[in-house]
């Protein structure tokens, strides 16, 4: 369970996160949408303890993020956005390390390593230096490492940010697994899709702000779940309806192309912003 | 104990890249040794003793220096600001205590084994040397400090090449003013005043003290464990601060 409370963050003049009110519940994978600079990295920087809120609280399973951090550390695994695996150390001593910095004694690491490698399905390359090894590979060595001291919630900051769509499924699938094994997961992401298939429920973030949290499919109702674009007139026209009907009878007046399609998580980020994710 | 994971890590990687590490130990004491030692300083007497048994302990000193530095200041300062792999230590349940003892422990062993090797050499130069504990205590000591400044330097300093440039204008200088070619009593009043508050000063007079015939100078000794205590300290209050 996390609970954010007026959470914030001022740098200087600048607010990256402006008072973020948000509860996520055990056995939940929530994520937070919203384009580069919503403040989402900063969000997760500060429920992991490496920035220090400036105003505002945030619990983890009941601890203070501010007060707490050791019990927080014990609670969470973190798989940040950059790749920060030791590239001098093997796949295998990359897991060992984190063991050890998490006290496993030797016996339950050595076993967990073996474990998690087999998990992630880099068993075959377990001795080889990371520094050799393909973006995926990285990827799930993280996410192996992150899970080392087994902890309860996960936060995966941009998961599959650079890999191409195969890689990124499997990514996809690795964290339902973890989730139907019992893993809170919260993630970031500006991949609709990824947020569409992939979330029980989603937080769109712009501006430091929660703008709208719901499920994907309450977000689409919210604004309405079939969308008619229109290439008449000098931009593309939106307009958004509760059913295919009322749909259909506006695009018959329509003049040149007309496409009628059900609405997305980025038709939802549009009409609530009135921009896209990626600008 | 968790010191010592930080130093199992440094340890790991010392011994996969032993031979790189060796070799490149080699190369600046051999071309110090060769020009200064044997190329200028044949038959150059110095404090009643020849040159190449003055020069030694300061260029120990100057090593110890040089490779405990760099070894913490430059892979910790990439590790924050490139790598991002300090993130990894900074989400771990251990103290900054314990996690610069083990950067600077690390640094260390880098700095003591450099100055090992610049004694073997020495010796095939034919220098000759009274090495005693003392001897290794105030090598020990050198290092330590300069690996605990290397982890405050690390740690605020934001850029690698104003870390290059905390070398060029901190580092450097000491290198060749702190007694390590030749007695600072010749440089002017006011120099010669500052290079006496300096760390490096006093290794390099305690070093050649000892081992010109084991003669143990306490100021030198107290100088170096008082910047070695402050500086670790300091360290610990700037990896505190970096959450």
């Amino acid at each position: 369970m996390i609970e954010l409370r007026r959470l914030t963050k001022h740098y200087g003049n600048i607010v990256a996160v402006a008072g973020l009110d948000l509860e996520i519940k055990k056995g939940e994978i929530f994520a937070l949408l919203g384009p580069n600079g919503a403040g989402k990295t900063t969000t997760i920087r500060m429920l992991t303890m490496l920035t220090r809120p400036t105003g505002g609280m945030a619990l983890i399973n009941g601890y203070d993020v501010t007060r707490d951090l050791d019990k927080v550390k014990k609670e969470i695994g973190v798989v940040p956005q950059h790749m920060n695996l030791d590239q001098e150390l093997t796949a295998r001593e990359n897991l060992e390390l984190h063991g050890r910095l998490h006290k496993i004694p030797a016996p339950e690491r050595r076993k967990r390593t073996e474990e998690l490698l087999n998990y992630v399905e880099l068993q075959d390359r377990a001795g080889e230096l990371v520094s050799r090894f393909s973006g995926g590979m990285k990827r799930r060595l993280m996410i192996a490492r992150a899970l080392m001291h087994s902890p309860q919630i996960l936060f995966l900051d941009e998961p599959t940010v650079g890999l191409d769509p195969q890689t990124r499924r499997k990514i996809w699938d690795l964290i339902r697994r973890m989730n139907g094994e019992g893993m809170t997961v919260l993630l970031t992401t500006h991949y609709i899709e990824e947020a569409e298939v992939l979330c029980h429920r989603v937080g769109i973030m712009d501006k430091g702000k929660l703008i709208a949290i719901g499920t994907p499919g309450e977000l689409k109702q919210k604004v309405g779940e079939v969308v008619v674009e229109s290439f008449g007139g000098r931009d593309t026209g939106y307009k958004f309806f509760a059913g295919r009907e009322d749909a259909l009878a506006y695009a018959r007046h329509l003049e040149g192309d007309v496409l009628i399609r059900e609405s997305n998580l980025e038709d939802v980020f549009i009409e609530l912003t009135g921009h896209k994710v990626g600008d | 104990m968790d010191f010592y994971t930080v130093l199992w890590r440094e340890m790991v990687v010392l011994r996969r890249t032993f031979y790189k590490f060796f070799a490149s130990r080699l190369v600046s004491p051999l071309l110090y040794l060769v020009a200064f030692g044997w190329g200028l300083g044949r038959g150059l007497k110095m404090n009643g003793g020849n040159y190449l048994e003055f020069v030694v302990p300061g260029i120990i000193a100057l090593s110890a220096m040089n490779t405990s530095f760099n070894a913490v200041g430059i892979t910790l300062n990439m590790s924050r600001l490139y790598h991002k792999t300090l993130e990894e230590y900074l989400i771990a349940p251990i103290s900054a205590g314990a996690f610069v003892l083990g950067e600077v422990l690390a640094g260390t062993v880098r700095g003591l084994l450099a100055s090992l090797i610049i004694l073997a050499l020495a010796f095939l130069f034919g220098a000759r040397l009274a090495v005693n504990g003392w001897f290794l205590l105030v090598v020990v000591l050198t290092c330590f400090l300069f690996a605990a400044l290397g982890v405050v330097a690390a740690m605020t300093i934001n850029s690698h090449e104003d870390m290059a440039n905390f070398s060029t204008f901190v580092i450097l200088p000491m290198s060749f003013l702190c007694g390590t070619f030749f007695s600072p009593d010749r440089l002017p009043g006011a120099v010669a005043y500052i290079i006496e508050a300096l760390p490096l000063t006093h290794a390099s007079y305690a070093l050649r003290a000892l081992a010109r015939g084991g003669e143990l100078l306490p100021l030198s000794l107290a100088v170096l464990a008082a910047y070695a205590v402050v500086l670790f300290l300091a360290g610990v209050a700037v990896v505190r601060k970096v959450r």
